[in-house]
C-alpha cells in the first residue's frame, strides 16, 4: 500500500455502535490512489457502516476517518428507490445533484454503457441500467475516490462479471481510487488490488489470493466459496471478452 | 346564477381559493412524492388547537396556526428519530389527539363564538379580503422559498443519504418544507376547513401525474387542477348550499376519477 502521495482514505482504530450494539470494531483502513480496495464479509457484518462512516453518514463512536484534503467522493449507494409518482427522466435525475452540460451527461453515460436510457424514467430500468445510471452520477463529480456500495446487487451473475469489469475499465481511465462492498470474493478476485474482510472486526486483509487462502475466510465463507467456484467454472468457455479474464483468475486461484 | 356570481363574497372566495390552489399544487406533489399525505393530515387536525391558541394568547388565528403545525412538525420529526413506534402509530396518535385537544379547548372557552363547522370544512362565506391578502403575501412568499429549495428537495425525496453525501443541508430543506406545508395549512384553513386540506394537497397532484412527465409539469398541472376544483367546488356549493371544503374536494375527487380513464402516457 506504499502510495507515493499518501492514502486518499485512512481509517485508523475506528469503532461504531448503534445505541449498547457495537458493530465495527478498531477498523483500519487505506485506500490509495488508484487502488481497488473490496470489502467483504457476512450480512450485518458491518461493511454498509464502514462505508457509511467513510461517507460522513454515520458518526463514530471512536476512531478517526481522515480523508486527504479537497478529496472528491463519488458514491454509488447499494440501491435506489425512487417514488412511482415522481415523474423523473435519466438525464434529469443526473442533473439533480449538480449543474451537468448536455454534453458531459452523454459521454458519461457512454462511457457507463447507458446511453440508450437516458429519456427513460428512472423507474422503468432494469437492475444493471440502474447500477449504471447510478455509476455515471458518481463519476459526474470527477471523484478522486468511488465509493460503491454492493453495486452489484440487483444483477444477474453475468451483468455482475460486465459491471466489475466496467469499474476495473473507469479506475484505469481515470486513475481514480476505488472502495468496494461485495458480498463474494470470486467475482471481484481478478479485479480488486486488496481484500479486507470485515466481520466487525478486521478478520483479515491482503491481496486477494492469500486472503481466498486465510484461515479466517475459509471459515466463514468456506463452503460458500467453493459452491461459487463450481458454479463459476461453467462460465470457462463463455464468449465474451469478460468471459476471459475470469477465466483466467479461476484457474490461478483454483491450481494456485 | 347570474346574480349570485357578481356576489362580493363569491368574488372572494373565488379568489382565495383559486390562489390557495396556486400554492398547493406544486407543495402537494412534494407530499405525494414524499409520501407525507398522513403526515399533512396530522398537521391539519393540530390546527384546531391553533385557533383555540390564537384566542387565547391573542395573537390572531394564523399565528396560531402557524406556531402550533411548527411545532408539531418538529415535535413529530424528534419522535421519529427515537424510532421507539412505526411512523404511522405516531402519526394516528398525534394526529388524533391534537385535534381532540383542540376540540376540548375550544369547548372549553365558553366566551368564544366560534362556528365550529366551518373550521372543520370550511365556509366561503367566512373569506375576507384580509384573508386574500394572507393566502397571496403568504402565498407568494411559500411559492419563492419553495423555487428556492427546490432542486435541492426533489434530491433529497430521491434519496436522502445521496443528498448528504453531496452536502446538501438535508435537515433544514425537511425543516424548511414542513414549515411550507403548516403555512398552507393555515392559510387554506377557512376555505377547506382542517379536515380536508390535505385533500387538496393531494388529490390535484395525483391527478396531474398522468399527464406530466417532470416534476415541474406535474406541479404546474397540479396547481391547475387544484383552481379547476375549487371553480367547480365553489359554484356546487353556490348553486346547492354546501359547505365550500367537502364540495371543493368532491369535485377534485371527480376529476380524479376521470383522470383514470385517460391512458397512461409511457414515460420515455
Amino acid at each position: 500500500m506504499a502510495s507515493k502521495n499518501g492514502p486518499l482514505v485512512a481509517v485508523r482504530g475506528l469503532s461504531v455502535a448503534y445505541g449498547s450494539r457495537t458493530v465495527l470494531e478498531n477498523i483500519d483502513l487505506d485506500v490509495g490512489p488508484c487502488e481497488i480496495v473490496t470489502l467483504i464479509g457476512p450480512n450485518g457484518a458491518g461493511k454498509t457502516t464502514l462505508v457509511k462512516s467513510v461517507l460522513g453518514l454515520v458518526q463514530p463512536s471512536s476512531g478517526t476517518i481522515t480523508l486527504r484534503p479537497g478529496l472528491t467522493v463519488g458514491y454509488m449507494p447499494q440501491r435506489l428507490q425512487v417514488e412511482r409518482t415522481l415523474p423523473l427522466t435519466v438525464r434529469r435525475f443526473l442533473t439533480l445533484w449538480q449543474k451537468v452540460g448536455r454534453a458531459d451527461l452523454e459521454k458519461v453515460l457512454v462511457e457507463v454503457g447507458a446511453a440508450h436510457v437516458i429519456d427513460s424514467a428512472v423507474q422503468t430500468l432494469s437492475g444493471g441500467e440502474l447500477q449504471r445510471v447510478l455509476l455515471a452520477r458518481a463519476l459526474l463529480r470527477r471523484p478522486d475516490i468511488l465509493v460503491l456500495d454492493e453495486p452489484v446487487q440487483a444483477v444477474d451473475v453475468h451483468g455482475q462479471i460486465e459491471l466489475f469489469n466496467l469499474i476495473a475499465e473507469i479506475r484505469r481511465t481515470r486513475g481514480c481510487g476505488v472502495l468496494l462492498v461485495s458480498h463474494d470474493l470470486h467475482l471481484v478476485m481478478a479485479r480488486t488490488d486488496t481484500v479486507v474482510c470485515v466481520n466487525r472486526h478486521i478478520c483479515c486483509s491482503g491481496r486477494p489470493e492469500d486472503v481466498s487462502r486465510h484461515p479466517e475466510y475459509l471459515a466463514m465463507f468456506g463452503r460458500h466459496a467453493e459452491a461459487l467456484a463450481v458454479y463459476q467454472h461453467s462460465h470457462d468457455h463463455h464468449h465474451d471478452c469478460a468471459g476471459e479474464v475470469v477465466a483466467l483468475a479461476e484457474v490461478r486461484h483454483r491450481h494456485g | 346564477m347570474g346574480d349570485f356570481v357578481l356576489d362580493d363574497f363569491m368574488i372572494r372566495a373565488l379568489v382565495g381559493g383559486c390562489g390557495i390552489a396556486l400554492v398547493s399544487g406544486p407543495l402537494g406533489s412534494f407530499v405525494v412524492w414524499r409520501r407525507m399525505a398522513y403526515f399533512g393530515d396530522t398537521l391539519a387536525h393540530s390546527a384546531l388547537l391553533g385557533i383555540a391558541l390564537g384566542y387565547l394568547l391573542g395573537i390572531g388565528m394564523t399565528a396560531g396556526v402557524i406556531a402550533v403545525c411548527v411545532g408539531i412538525a418538529v415535535l413529530l420529526v424528534l419522535l421519529q428519530e427515537q424510532r421507539q413506534l412505526a411512523s404511522d402509530t405516531l402519526l394516528g396518535i398525534v394526529s388524533h389527539s391534537t385535534l381532540s385537544l383542540g376540540l376540548v379547548a375550544i369547548a372549553f372557552m365558553e366566551t368564544m363564538r366560534i362556528d365550529l363547522l366551518a373550521y372543520l370544512f370550511g365556509d366561503i362565506l367566512s373569506v375576507t379580503w384580509d384573508d386574500i391578502v394572507w393566502i397571496y403575501g403568504g402565498g407568494a412568499v411559500a411559492l419563492a422559498v419553495l423555487a428556492f429549495i427546490w432542486r435541492r428537495l426533489l434530491a433529497i425525496t430521491v434519496d436522502e443519504d445521496l443528498a448528504r453525501v453531496e452536502g446538501m443541508p438535508v435537515l433544514a430543506i425537511r425543516l424548511t418544507f414542513m414549515l411550507l406545508i403548516a403555512g398552507v395549512i393555515a392559510i387554506a384553513m377557512k376555505i377547506v376547513g382542517v379536515l380536508l386540506i390535505t385533500s387538496l394537497l393531494i388529490v390535484p397532484a395525483a391527478t396531474a401525474r398522468r399527464f406530466a412527465r417532470s416534476p415541474e409539469q406535474m406541479a404546474g398541472t397540479a396547481a391547475l387542477i387544484g383552481m379547476l376544483a375549487v371553480l367547480g367546488g365553489l359554484a356546487g356549493s353556490l348553486v346547492w348550499d354546501l359547505p365550500s371544503g367537502p364540495s371543493v374536494v368532491t369535485s377534485a375527487a371527480l376529476m380524479f376519477a376521470c383522470s383514470l380513464m385517460v391512458p397512461v402516457p409511457r414515460a420515455a
